[in-house]
């Protein structure tokens, strides 16, 4: 046991509280920055402490407004457009591949073992090597700009699938042998028993794919080209102008803020089934 | 319920000259709601026999017959039986009441049915309080209970036990089997019970296959087995001590192994060999002596409070005219 003194606490907490700032004080002064006009923010020394125009900026961010120098889409439509795509992203992989992992673990099938290589190969390869190819294929199918095309290409998921796999290898057999005995066929053991078994690593995996489809960047850089299928990571860039013009900041640090709080929300709510997820082993 | 009958049962792994057998061509005859006991030491297939008839391994070869049905080709759900598993296999997710209802949710059984089925079986199993709970908050024994209660909420025409007791600590073992014996003769259904513990056996069996590398050495009532068993392996593995096997004791003949068990050695008469004693174990109610006749090896079972032999003292023991076995050296077979 560590005994505890005054000064090693003391000490502890000082490096704690440093971390802290330092991780805090760019939010904060993105904060600041979307509580004042342009105009304000750009006069050196720039302001530290809020100021009022807290609700205009972040009224003129979520609806729009008509002018600026760079993209002046509603941001409101961004988030959607971002929840959906992250949605469909997270629901669609962690299906997919509860369901590989159960067809690779269970069931004898010809080239199983070659199935198995093929989807733990593409591990190797992220999105980003298989751009050029993966653009092609989305944009001769007509998916551009559509939500679609948004999500599809980055569905599948060697990681969950092999993190499910290893999962359902420690499930025992005998489970399996009983719900033979029970009546129940494969579908029914997977919805009834491995499922229900998987749900804290399922939540686990939720959060982590949720901010990962959230966070997308490049693909939907390529894949939307109309302002109303921008996701909000990529309207933030659409809003800074490049060259000289007059960038409307407050209105990109509010557009910033708006655009963590999703992924926060998900992080705070789920935060007892993630850790569960990641150190537990219930069986 | 119903008879069970096995027909020259076979099973193989692999295919070809390269096959393994396993199990070679096992007969019985079971009759409805007898309670069997397959025993045997690890790895003489008595498990595989089980599995078999409990449709988890495919049959190589011959037929296993339930009540009037031959059953090879039927799936475990639809041969009428229930299984409790060594390690209780139970639904970590589900209540103990669903473990238990279960199998009948799939078999479509109406809500009111399943709960009464239910209820009752927990009654007899004293586990009306337990059923609100997961298995994970229950004791080894009280799992144990819910994962036999699953079985006869199914009514099986067949129980299976796959060694249920052995994840049990001694005391709760000796209570278990008491309490799988009062279930027994209170549902009265045919039930197979496979174990590699022979006092288990012996107590549980109203008759018992006594397995040994895939084979059937024999299949009788445990006074049979234990009076007249059937060969060599047999006699040292049912019993314990186990049965002393000579070969070149006075009045052996070539070719002849005699059986005699260390209780049937008398250590009070007046002729008989004389041994040269090795070493002494006290079990309470009784000595184990460990001695040498000739070049072999000799356990007497000595009463407490009669002899008190030491290391090196040389002892006169008589074994018993009427509990001699003889078998034959080669085959081991009685004869």
């Amino acid at each position: 046991m560590v005994e505890r003194s005054l000064t090693r606490g003391i000490l502890a907490h000082f490096i704690m509280v440093l971390g802290v700032v330092i991780v805090a004080f760019p939010l904060y002064l993105a904060f600041v920055a979307s509580t004042h006009t342009a105009q304000e923010i750009v006069q050196a020394p720039m302001p530290l402490l809020p100021g009022s125009h807290f609700w205009e900026t972040y009224k003129a961010a979520l609806f729009g407004r008509d002018q600026g120098a760079g993209s002046t889409a509603p941001v409101a439509r961004m988030m959607w457009v971002s929840f959906v795509s992250a949605m469909v992203i997270t629901v669609g992989k962690i299906a997919i591949s509860l369901m590989s992992a159960f067809a690779i673990v269970y069931f004898r099938f010809p080239f199983k073992g070659l199935c198995f290589w093929l989807i733990f190969v593409t591990l190797m390869l992220p999105v980003e090597v298989r751009i050029g190819p993966t653009y092609q294929v989305v944009s001769d199918l007509g998916m551009l700009n559509s939500y679609a095309g948004l999500t599809v290409p980055l569905i599948a998921s060697a990681t969950a699938t092999f993190l499910f796999r290893q999962f359902f290898l420690t499930v025992p057999d005998e489970l399996v042998e009983a719900a033979r005995m029970d009546g129940a066929g494969p579908m029914r053991f997977f919805k009834d028993v491995l499922v229900p078994l998987s749900r804290t690593s399922i939540a686990a995996l939720f959060v982590i794919q949720f901010i990962y489809g959230w966070n997308q960047y490049l693909w939907p850089l390529l894949a939307t080209t109309s302002e109303d299928m921008y996701p909000v990571v990529i309207g933030i860039k659409r809003m800074i102008a490049g060259g000289d013009g007059q960038n409307e900041w407050n209105i990109v640090m509010a557009t910033a803020l708006l655009a963590m709080l999703p992924p926060a929300l998900v992080v705070i709510l789920m935060q007892k089934w993630f850790v569960k997820g990641l150190v537990d082993t219930e069986k | 319920m119903a008879s069970l009958s096995l027909r020259n049962v076979i099973k193989r792994y692999g295919h070809g000259p390269k096959a393994n057998q396993v199990i070679h061509g096992v007969n019985a005859e079971i009759a409805d709601g007898e309670f069997i006991v397959i025993v045997g030491p690890s790895g003489c297939g008595k498990s595989t026999l089980l599995r078999m008839v409990a449709g988890l391994e495919e049959i190589s070869g011959g037929e296993i017959g339930i009540g009037d049905r031959v059953v090879n080709d039927l799936e475990p759900a639809q041969r009428d039986i229930a299984m409790v598993f060594q390690n209780y296999a139970l639904y970590p997710h589900m209540t103990n009441f669903e473990n238990m209802a279960y199998g009948l949710k799939i078999a479509k059984v109406p809500k009111d049915e399943i709960r009464a089925r239910v209820d009752k079986a927990a009654k007899i199993l004293e586990l009306g309080h337990l059923l609100e709970r997961k298995p994970r908050e229950l004791s080894g024994g009280q799992r144990q209970r819910v994962a036999m209660g699953r079985a006869i909420v199914r009514q099986p025409r067949v129980f299976l036990f796959d060694e249920p007791l052995s994840n049990l600590d001694a005391k709760l073992r000796a209570q278990t089997r008491l309490e799988i014996q009062k279930l027994h003769r209170e549902l009265g259904i045919t039930s197979l019970f496979v174990t590699h513990d022979q006092v288990e056996a012996m107590t549980l069996a109203q008759r018992m296959i006594v397995m040994n590398g895939g084979v059937m050495e024999q299949f009788g009532t445990p006074e049979e087995v234990y009076h007249t068993p059937a060969s060599t392996f047999v006699a040292s593995f049912i019993g314990s001590p186990p049965m002393n096997l000579l070969k070149s004791a006075p009045g052996c003949q070539a070719g002849a192994v005699l059986g005699v068990r260390p209780e049937h050695l008398d250590v009070s008469a007046a002729d008989g060999w004389d041994v040269r004693v090795e070493s002494v174990e006290l079990l309470g109610a009784e000595r184990l002596v460990y001695a040498r006749l000739g070049d072999e090896q000799l356990i007497v079972r000595v009463e407490e409070g009669t002899l008190h032999p030491q290391p090196g003292d040389t002892l006169r023991v008589a074994p018993r005219p009427d509990r001699l076995h003889w078998f034959d050296a080669a085959s081991g077979k009685r004869r």
